[in-house]
């Protein structure tokens, strides 16, 4: 068994959490004089590249730290590495954006540093109460990013919104982990597993009430549907660097903590298996049928986001280790396409007067054949085509369901992605077939997003083409300490 | 070299659109040569593996396998026999007649035109290459791409409408093949114990009846849409109609027979009961479209959508042909999988010249073309004549040896599709007679010009396939039966369907298939 009382205090542990948090202090403190808040952006890079290479580092390491309640496996590294290219991403994509609108101040980058820190600790703990101080640290600066542009009332409307939402969220996560305290007398969830059994003989109602509201707390988090009602209006109003963050990294981390607790610690809970069935049928239909009437791209993407989590639920329903590898596979596909689709966005809105919407798009594939045949690449991975790796995912995770017995499960997922395919292939229509009214304004390009664009365009197809390797990782990710 | 020609034929309109990409966009003449060459050599190269393909050799030839997702038994498995070989030269032969055709009529945005036809044709030829289910599904999807650009970008006016919905039917029956094709790899799994998308090891697994007849719809209903099967045919008039002519014609060429391929490959040798109990639905289904087919055929004033219509009837031919599950019927559904291809082909690459001239399809606004137009009249009267099957040219084979099968297996199915021969007799020649006969009504039709050279060389080869295989079609026929027989005897190998020894008479089966008794018990027979 393993020894979870672990006393020993390992910074090394730490390191990546470390790393991300000097630079986000670094950047506070010198960003006020304004030739050093100039390098705030290198200076929050360094931070989350160091991290990166501590996390690569930490892999296939399984230790445990600070009494049990740090952890470090497999799984939460390979989470690790996932928030922190989603992190580089935005980062790169977002430079140029915020001081076209002048917003470029240091403070993104730092509050992007600690949110991604929040992230970390999150994916990387087995202890309740943790993992809400992870949840509070990443959300809180998102609740700012949202609102950062504050000229804008659509951004102002995002950062209260989301704001009032995630306490809600906060509220009944923190009384869940008050209610399985109160039925076990722990917080750390190897003990939970260990004394499951009479846990549940003993205080059942708790356990289950306390459970339901943790749920609750993470499905606000994700936007499983019928939590979701905040994710449209945030994600149309943020800033979209800060929306391609939204869509995916909270998305993750959610989805992390959701995993460790769902498919490794309250396993034993077979109703768990339906609740997720429910939620991932409703969240998959809801967020694909409503998106299918938008006019705003942002706000379609926002609620296909909602359609995204319904097919990773999929995996939680299935449950098990292969629930874990999926998920995890669906996750790091998912970012990619979306991170991309959202950096042709940015580059869209780089344009004055550019909200996104369907409307301004028309001669778009005119005046940009590449860039428009890149959208439309992203396109077609999230509706789920091949050869890109939007189909794969699909596949792998739909071959979890079927494998587990799920076949209706499979079969609404399917039907949920034909339906997707409709308002997905409407940007490729409305962007190469639909004839523009007025010329259309050429968009300038940065290297930074070419970087992303590059990134994203060659992991979409190039992990579509020969996914064996992220296969093999995301089957090794298993090996959570539990 | 020769080990990895399927690989080559394959990709290598693939490079060919690397290619492309590399070209700079205003240089039209540069594109075009580039894409006719590339199609040209493709073209080459499927000749020259028709040349090495051993016809009297029994299973699959040139066969490649590597494996490419080790950890859910995918791997990069090509091979093909007698059908897919003779589907392959025909993809490439439309192919390059097809781009060779649309050298005038597609005058914007040109490199991505002739980008997507590339794509196309790997994505086809990929199709009928596969031995690998995942293989197989990922081919069948990506062709889906260029095609909607295809339709949508360089279609005629309700072409964002009919791209739309092409892709939509086409996914909504892909998709459950999907599920269906996991259910069967985890069935593989335990039954065999581990993973494989092998289409040959698939197929000889024993499946449950009831399991069997749920795959068999899934899969069927992703290829009926293709083919297309009445009632699922309503996708395929917007889209022949609106698709420039280049795509119409690999629509119709190939593209249609991917859906009868995709019966043949795989759910008959995978699900054989399950296809038993079946055939009286199909059957049903396919004479209600060789019939409705011709039927409306009859009333269009479109000459596009009465090729389109006349489709949904010789589909429902090559079905019917297919479904009678003995070896004349089947034989012939192949062969006239091709014949449809080339004729067509044939009939869509010509309306698209003299649309090109007129800018109308009508065929109220013809008349008397036979004095002004003589060659092209002429060519005309030779594809309609192969299209309604007269002895001589190739349709006649085909539908000859469909009917031959249809009438062993059940009297009424063939007296019902003999009907339908009349009628596409009558709505083909009413056509060719309103359009080629009598006097120069409209003005505009006087200063017609007759076919360029350019377009003569696009119509000669087919013409020249429609007489060869209409006078000699032993050597396709040569080449089909042995693969024909393979799958008669892969749906004999699971022991609950039965067919005689010399796969030519089937007096027992057709009794029993009128009787809805189609499944032979072997083991009483066997005792």
């Amino acid at each position: 068994m393993i020894d979870y009382t672990s006393a020993s205090i390992d910074f090394s542990l730490l390191g990546p959490e470390i790393a991300v948090l000097a630079a986000a202090f670094l950047i506070l403190i010198t960003g006020y004089v304004k030739s050093l808040g100039k390098l705030s952006p290198a200076v929050a890079l360094i931070g989350l590249v160091t991290a990166l290479f501590l996390s690569l580092n930490q892999w296939g390491d399984q230790s445990s730290g600070f009494f049990g309640m740090v952890t470090c496996d497999n799984f939460g590294s390979s989470f690790k590495i996932i928030f922190i290219i989603i992190a580089i991403l935005t980062l790169l994509m977002a430079h140029r954006y915020l001081s076209q609108k002048s917003l470029n101040r240091p403070e993104f980058y730092a509050l992007l540093n600690i949110s991604v820190m929040g992230m970390m600790v999150m994916a990387n703990s087995t202890d309740l109460v943790v993992m809400f101080l992870g949840l509070e640290i990443m959300s809180l600066p998102l609740y700012v990013m949202a609102g950062m542009a504050r000229r804008s009332p659509e951004s102002n409307e995002a950062g209260i919104k989301y704001f009032v939402m995630g306490a809600f969220a906060s509220a009944f996560l923190l009384m869940g982990i008050a209610f399985v305290y109160g039925a076990s007398g722990t917080t750390d969830l190897r003990r939970l597993v260990t004394d499951y059994h009479y846990i549940a003989g003993n205080f059942k109602l708790y356990l289950y009430s306390g459970v339901a509201m943790i749920l609750i707390g993470f499905g606000f988090k994700v936007g499983a549907v019928p939590f979701h009602s905040w994710i449209p209006d945030v994600y149309q109003g943020a800033p979209t660097p800060v929306t391609a963050f939204f869509s995916v990294g909270p998305k993750a981390a959610g989805f992390a903590v959701m995993l460790r607790l769902f498919a490794f610690g309250f396993s034993y809970i077979g109703l768990l298996s339906d609740v997720f069935w429910v939620l991932a049928v409703l969240t998959m239909t809801i967020g694909n049928i409503v998106a299918l009437k938008q006019d705003n791209i942002k706000r379609m993407l926002a609620y296909s986001s909602i359609a995204h989590a319904g097919y990773i639920l999929v995996a939680l329903a299935v449950g098990g280790n292969s629930a874990v590898s999926t998920a995890m596979f669906y996750l790091v596909a998912y970012s990619l396409f979306n991170t991309g689709a959202f950096a042709v966005l940015i580059l869209l809105e780089t344009r004055t007067g550019c909200k996104s919407n369907f409307s301004e798009l028309p001669g778009f594939g005119k005046a940009h054949p590449y860039l428009s045949s890149i959208l439309a690449l992203f396109m077609f991975a999230l509706s789920g085509f091949p050869p890109t790796v939007g189909f794969f995912g699909k596949f792998y995770l739909f071959s979890a369901a079927v494998k587990s017995g799920f076949i209706w499960l499979a079969v609404i997922g399917v039907m949920n992605s034909f339906v997707s395919v409709y308002y997905y292939l409407r940007v490729v229509k409305v962007s190469f077939f639909d004839k523009p009214e007025v010329s259309f304004v050429p968009v300038s390009f940065s290297p930074a997003i070419i970087l992303v664009l590059l990134i994203t365009v060659v992991g979409t197809l190039w992990l579509g083409l020969f996914p064996q390797q992220l296969l093999e990782i995301s089957q090794a990710a298993i090996f959570a300490f539990l | 070299m020769e080990s990895q020609i399927l690989t080559l034929v394959t990709f290598f309109p693939l490079l060919g659109a690397a290619l492309l990409l590399l070209v700079p966009k205003e240089r039209h003449d540069s594109i075009k040569s580039i894409s006719l060459i590339i199609s040209f050599i493709t073209l080459l190269l499927s000749f020259w593996l028709y040349a090495m393909f051993e016809p009297l050799a029994n299973g699959m030839q040139f066969e490649v396998n590597i494996p490419w997702i080790a950890s859910l038994g995918i791997s990069y498995h090509l091979g093909i026999d007698g059908i897919s070989l003779l589907l392959i030269v025909l993809t490439t032969v439309l192919n390059l007649l097809a781009i060779l055709a649309s050298f005038n009529s597609i005058t914007e945005g040109v490199k991505g035109y002739y980008i997507s036809m590339l794509l196309l044709a790997t994505g086809m030829l990929g199709v009928f290459c596969s031995l690998d289910l995942f293989m197989f599904y990922v081919f069948w999807e990506v062709m889906l791409i260029p095609m909607y650009f295809i339709i949508g970008l360089w279609g005629g006016v309700r072409r964002i409408y009919a791209a739309i919905k092409f892709v939509l039917f086409t996914m909504f029956g892909s998709l459950l093949m999907l599920v269906a094709i996991l259910y069967i790899l985890f069935e593989y799994h335990s039954f065999a114990g581990e993973y494989t998308f092998d289409m040959i090891r698939l197929a000889q697994m024993p499946l449950g009846h009831q399991a069997q007849l749920w795959l068999f719809g899934a899969f069927a209903l992703a290829f009926a849409i293709k083919v297309p099967l009445w009632p699922f045919h309503t996708w395929l008039p917007d889209a022949h109609v609106e698709a420039p002519t280049a795509g119409s014609v690999i629509l119709a060429g190939v593209l249609l027979k991917m859906g009868t391929y995709g019966f043949i490959r795989i759910c008959m040798p995978m699900f054989p009961e399950a296809t038993v109990t079946f055939v009286p639905y199909i059957s049903v289904l396919s004479l209600i479209a060789i019939v409705y087919g011709a039927l409306v055929a009859m009333v269009q004033k479109d000459v596009k959508s009465l090729v389109a219509f006349s489709s949904v009837s010789h589909m429902g031919f090559v079905m019917l042909g297919l479904f009678a599950l003995n070896l004349q019927g089947m034989e012939g559904a192949v062969l006239q999988m091709i014949n449809h291809g080339v004729s067509t082909g044939a009939l869509f690459l010509i309306v698209g010249m003299i649309y090109e001239r007129r800018h109308t399809r009508l065929i109220e606004q013809f008349g008397g073309l036979a004095k002004v137009m003589p060659v092209f009249s002429v060519v005309f009267l030779i594809v309609t004549l192969s299209s309604i099957g007269l002895p001589l040219t190739n349709g006649f084979v085909g539908e000859f040896l469909i009917l031959l099968g249809t009438f062993k297996a059940n009297v009424w199915y063939a007296v019902i599709a003999a009907s339908g021969v009349i009628l596409s007799a009558c709505y083909m020649l009413w056509m060719y007679q309103r359009i080629f006969y009598g006097k120069v009504t409209n003005k505009e039709n006087e200063g017609l010009l007759d076919l360029s050279i350019r377009e003569k060389i696009v119509v000669l080869p087919l013409l020249l396939l429609v007489f060869w295989i209409g006078i000699y079609p032993k050597p396709l026929l040569d080449r089909i039966e042995p693969a024909v027989k393979q799958v008669i005897n892969q749906m004999g190998r699971s022991g609950t369907v039965k067919f005689d020894e010399d796969f030519s008479i089937e007096p027992v089966l057709a009794d029993r298939a009128a009787e809805h008794e189609l499944i032979v018990n072997v083991e009483s027979e066997g005792k």
